[in-house]
């Protein structure tokens, strides 16, 4: 008895603990379909209204709109500098290493109020207005470290012998790199850009700071807090919750199924 | 590091050790535009913190009006009025912590070692894992102010129980705000926890208790000094973000006035009352703090670790 028990302490635990987990998300999709008068805050009846006419409720898909934009500008330029210093970390040898590693780790390492208020003094010292532009600025600067981690992961496990057989068979170092390098970096880019997304869209501290004006998700998300958060916020953070998710296990699939293909050709 | 097991699984195990290419050009050509963004937008930024931080009002009397001085005073004044903020702040933050540690090592422990011989359910649980990530962070913190609200089905049940008095409520209390902690930042802990268990090699187990070592023991001395790595990263990824925190202990969420952390001060002083050399002094006494612990870390396991 005492053994059966210890058997099935650990599992029982991984199931609570994932019930922990994904409470608040379950809390926020049911409360996206109550059929709330002004604050969504007690149970009033089940409706798809909410779903139907997101933008019913004023700013909030404006808001939205601005987030989508951030992430994408700030993802695609955090993953084009983010890969070039995963690539040199990995591939090549110099002395600045350590101080490189170091620098890299550090934005990681420093809590988002300082990185929020450091930028903001700096911009209000230099005289640059709040807005667009800054937030970008911001996203990039704190995005760029998580991109390089990804990446390097990636390019650590790309086994060099493909690249040399590409220079063998007389390809330009050019070519080696868009027909060989390129390709096979592609999975681990894509999870990279997939990171930065998430965490440009999600942010709220650094943004908070240097957005002025300009209203992103969650800042909307954070002021409507006061009165109460709007079931039109629920239903757009639900939808995000399903499509990042889906596109998650898409891409675990994908990466399982050319395993098993890998193994299957050996 | 925290987010290896992102997307796809990383590649520690297929690492290839060979020797690296040498050309200095282009090794500096990949790597120059992004230490320039980081120069300009990360380091000296930390350096106009400092300076602001220095700063003393211009004489002008309109609010939010500042000249360059040298004031150090600056940092005695808000240590000294702001003291219990930071104490707040750091003993939150090592609640958090330890908590956040105790959830995640035995699930951690579950998803790396235990589930082994089901790759998929493992990658299924790793997703669940980062599943809060997804959800905006504002409106996860959210539902559960909503499921702690005053009227609430748990608070009033408590209520009826004796375990609260039938005028104490949760929301704005020091639980509430350790409890968003924890939750909010359990992925960066189990994530690295999971990294370094995963590599575990189960016959040093069985070797211990070949040696007639207890579960117990074998816990003590092979499985927990192995996950080290791991329980390092992982305290890191958690404290370091927990301190600088404001949402959790913030009013509209689930903190009040009594809670109030750095963060919250920092956000009041910096956007709203215009005062930037007290919150940049703070936000320099938190990094501070901050590259103290970093510093132990580095000296402990090499830069090279550190990405």
């Amino acid at each position: 008895m005492r053994f059966a028990l210890g058997k099935w302490a650990l599992p029982l635990y991984t199931v609570l603990a994932f019930i922990y987990l994904l409470i608040p998300i379950a809390y926020t999709f049911v409360f996206s379909f109550n059929d709330s008068f002004k604050s969504n805050i007690s149970w009033r009846g089940f409706t798809f209204n909410n779903w139907l006419n997101v933008c019913g409720e004023p700013g909030v898909c404006d808001a939205f709109g601005t987030s989508v934009l951030i992430g994408v500008v700030s993802t695609v330029l955090a993953t084009i500098l983010g890969t070039m210093i995963a690539i040199a970390l990995v591939r090549y040898e110099f002395k600045a290493r350590s101080q490189v590693s170091l620098l890299l780790f550090l934005p990681m390492a420093t809590p988002e109020i300082v990185l929020g208020a450091g930028l903001a003094s700096q911009f209000f010292n230099m005289g640059v207005t709040k807005g667009l532009g800054t937030v970008i600025v911001a996203h990039v600067m704190f995005c760029l470290s998580f991109v390089v981690v990804t990446v390097k992961a990636r390019v650590a496990s790309l086994d060099p012998a493909l690249e040399e057989a590409g220079s063998d068979l007389y390809a330009t170092p050019a070519q080696v790199f868009r027909k060989v390098t390129l390709p096979l970096l592609t999975p681990g880019i894509m999870s990279a850009a997939l990171l930065a997304f998430a965490l440009s869209f999600d942010d709220f501290i650094i943004t908070n700071f240097n957005a002025g004006p300009v209203d992103t998700f969650p800042k909307f998300v954070y002021t409507a807090a006061a009165k109460g958060i709007p079931a039109e916020a629920n239903v757009i953070g639900s939808a995000v919750f399903l499509v990042a998710i889906i596109a998650v296990v898409l891409v675990q699939l994908n990466s399982a199924r050319k395993q098993k293909r890998l193994l299957a050709g050996k | 590091m925290a987010f290896a097991a992102f997307g796809h699984s990383g590649g520690s195990k297929s690492d290839f050790k060979t020797p690296r290419k040498t050309s200095v050009k282009v090794a500096m050509a990949l790597l120059i535009p992004g230490m320039l963004y980081l120069g300009l937008f990360f380091i000296t930024p930390l350096v106009s913190l400092v300076v602001t931080s220095l700063e003393v009002p211009d004489g002008s009397g309109e609010i939010g009006r500042y000249a360059y001085g040298f004031e150090i005073s600056n940092y005695w004044t808000v240590i000294e009025t702001y003291w219990p903020h930071i104490a707040r702040s750091f003993f939150y933050a090592l609640m958090a912590t330890i908590l956040g540690l105790l959830i995640s090592y035995p699930l951690a422990y579950f998803i790396g070692v235990k589930a082994r011989r089901w790759p998929i359910l493992q990658g299924l649980m790793l997703t669940l894992v980062i599943a809060p990530f997804f959800i905006s962070f504002l409106l996860r913190t959210f539902a559960w102010k909503q499921m702690f609200a005053n009227e609430s089905l748990i608070v009033t049940t408590l209520q009826s129980w004796g375990v609260l008095a039938p005028d104490q409520y949760l929301v704005g209390t020091d639980f509430m705000v350790i409890f968003g902690l924890t939750y909010n930042f359990i992925p960066f802990m189990t994530l690295p926890l999971y990294t370094s268990l995963e590599r575990l090699d189960i016959r040093l187990l069985e070797a211990g208790s070949d040696l007639y070592a207890n579960p117990a023991k074998v816990f003590a001395r092979v499985t927990l000094p192995l996950s080290m790595p791991g329980i390092i990263s992982g305290t890191l990824m958690t404290f370091i973000p927990i301190a600088g925190d404001y949402v959790n202990a913030s009013s509209q969420f689930l903190g009040s006035s009594e809670t109030a952390m750095i963060g919250n001060v920092v956000e009041a002083n910096f956007l709203r009352i215009n005062d930037y050399p007290s919150a940049s002094a703070l936000s320099v006494l938190l990094m501070a703090a901050i590259l103290a612990l970093v510093t132990f870390y580095v000296r402990r396991s090499g830069t090279e670790d550190l990405l």
